[in-house]
């Protein structure tokens, strides 16, 4: 029998690789990216559990918005990943050093 | 279904509506046109703003109006916020003109961006749902990255909106997983049932005191104070200056509706929860802000730092608001109101600071370091002058708007009982005196670095004069206006 825990578990768990991601991540800004969606998704699953158990469509209204969103969220951060890979000719994390003071 | 469809009534979101028909006319002008008439969409998008605040005006009721299925709430609160953010963005607009068409940035995709920011700002202010408050704040936050990297060829800007994308989107995550996790305990989105949900006690504590946590990460990403604070200085400090002064003023405005909203009207019930933690991340940005500005010798950064600590001012106020068990509605509704006091003055002084790293840029030349103020007494005695009344204020030296700010904030707090904070807050405003004084020492008392007249048009030579003297203005006289916010409140809370 799978209950709610089981889907908040399981979404709390891939929020957490989504976040862990975006901080451990120093590589490449399209891991960044699919860690961004991975948060996203995790909540997408709270609310769709959460609105199953609760009889409420209004949980699962709210995971076509978030996901129409996510979508625009995408094509903005590669639009901006574009113009950085041709300012600065590569996608490495360690690279984003420009800014200091 | 759909024959139950009833029409919602569009008249409280009259101004929303007409901003976004606007945008989307302005969008189609502009694809009609080309290059050829690069004079309408300023035009337009000036003559959008003032159309809005005139519905604004005109629909003032002085009552709180729901509608959208209770989604969308039309109150004083709302109307003040927004009047001020059309006055805002107007600012931007006027302040920002010649700094991108000397740097052909000012096309019609920087005004449709700025509107539909604008539309995004004013969603957030007038939400009543956690889905309006999401969409509105979606709609903001990606305006902003476009804008922010607007600069294509620039290597700094594109950098600063890559780590502001980045930021936001973790920060639109936490505040997406916290939303879930409240959902869950109270079954509901709408911010009115949410709290009587948690007043009658039928949630699950454990899990609201969870999502809270997440809520109020996702806030303090969204405000810049610390520990989220990383993005700020970089994305000021990167970005085109004309963005930079939209992202410092205007949003703050939105910012502290969606923190009452989300807090006060929504979660209310949990309110020793949210206290300690705006409580540490207030102490934290004070600290913080004041101490890391010093360092600085770009003005823009260094502003960017001082508006952490202008923003951890605003949480010392909210977390004033409620003393012990019992709710004081007094108390209650000083402190909220010393923090919207406090975010009006804010944005008033950051307008006016930014503007005058604006005035003193022209084409190929960006005056952002400290040393470009050098000797600017000689260069022009008016403007210097109005810098030092911003830096006074913002300093919180008597008797200018930022003075009273700071100090009904803290009257706020010590009528809490919270002497300690108080006592450290105003430690680390007197160290944060020092960086806002040493700007008016280098414009008094050292020689120009570089001697070219200001090159600025007359309307933005008259509102940055007309901003200056709003600034001592308030400040002699801080009633009305600290009247006009506990009216606002008093009538929406």
């Amino acid at each position: 029998m799978i209950t709610l825990s089981h889907y908040l578990i399981l979404a709390a768990i891939l929020f957490t690789i989504g976040v862990v991601g975006i901080f451990l991540n120093r590589r490449n800004l399209i891991v960044l990216l699919m860690a961004i969606e991975l948060m996203l998704l995790a909540v997408n699953m709270n609310f769709v559990a959460f609105s199953h158990y609760l009889n409420d469509l209004s949980g699962q209204l709210f995971v076509f918005f978030i996901l129409t969103v996510a979508a625009a969220e995408s094509g903005i951060g590669l639009a901006i990943l574009v113009v950085l890979f041709r300012n600065l000719s590569t996608i490495d994390v360690d690279k984003l050093d420009g800014l200091k003071g | 279904m759909l024959k139950n469809f009833v029409m919602p009534d569009l008249y409280p979101a009259a101004p929303e509506l007409f901003l976004a028909a606007m945008a989307c006319i302005i969008l189609l002008v502009d694809a009609l046109t080309g290059s050829t008439r690069r004079w309408l969409a300023p035009v337009l998008t000036m003559l959008t703003l003032i159309g809005c605040a005139l519905i604004t005006y005109a629909t003032l009721d002085g009552m709180a109006t729901l509608t959208f299925s209770n989604m969308f709430v039309d109150d004083p609160l709302s109307d003040f916020l927004k009047l001020l953010l059309y006055f805002a963005v107007i600012t931007v607009l006027i302040y920002g003109r010649g700094y991108l068409a000397a740097r052909n940035l000012d096309k019609a995709e920087y005004y449709l961006l700025l509107l539909f920011a604008t539309l995004g700002m004013m969603v957030m202010i007038s939400a009543y749902n956690f889905l309006t408050l999401y969409l509105g704040l979606e709609l903001l936050s990606l305006s902003l990255y476009a804008m922010v990297a607007i600069d294509r060829d620039s290597s700094r800007a594109t950098e600063a909106a890559m780590k502001y994308f980045v930021l936001g989107a973790l920060a639109s995550g936490l505040l997406l997983y916290g939303m879930s996790m409240i959902y869950g305990a109270t079954g509901t989105l709408e911010l009115g049932r949410v709290a009587q949900a948690v007043h009658e006690g039928v949630a699950n504590r454990t899990i609201l005191v969870f999502g809270l946590v997440f809520l109020v990460s996702g806030i303090a990403f969204k405000l810049g104070v610390v520990p989220f604070h990383m993005w700020i200085p970089d994305v000021y400090h990167g970005a085109p200056t004309a963005v930079t002064l939209l992202i410092s003023s205007a949003p703050k405005l939105a910012a502290f509706a969606m923190v009452l909203r989300l807090l006060v009207s929504g979660l209310f019930g949990l309110v020793e929860h949210w206290q300690i933690m705006l409580m540490l991340m207030a102490v934290l940005s004070i600290g913080v802000g004041n101490l890391a500005a010093i360092a600085q010798t770009n003005i823009k950064r260094m502003l960017g730092y001082s508006a952490i600590s202008h923003m951890g001012f605003m949480l010392l106020a909210l977390m004033s608001g409620v003393v012990g068990a019992e709710i004081d509605p007094i108390a209650l509704i000083n402190a909220y109101s010393s923090a919207l006091y406090y975010s009006v003055s804010y944005v008033l002084m950051s307008l006016g600071a930014f503007g005058m790293v604006l005035l003193l840029s022209r084409s190929g030349y960006e005056a952002e370091s400290l040393e470009d103020f050098k000797g600017l007494n000689k260069r022009s005695p008016w403007f210097a002058l109005v810098m030092a009344v911003l830096m006074f204020s913002m300093a919180g030296i008597p008797f200018f708007v930022g003075f009273f700010a700071k100090f009904s904030v803290l009257l706020a707090a010590v009528a809490a009982g919270h002497i300690v904070v108080v006592v450290l807050a105003v430690m680390f405003s007197l160290i944060g005196a020092f960086y806002y004084l040493r700007v008016v020492k280098l414009m008094y008392f050292d020689n120009p670095v570089d001697g070219a007249p200001i090159q600025a048009g007359f309307d933005m030579r008259l509102l940055m004069s007309l901003n200056g003297l709003a600034v001592a203005a308030f400040g002699l006289f801080p009633d009305a206006l600290m009247m006009l916010c506990t009216e606002t409140l008093v009538r929406s809370l």
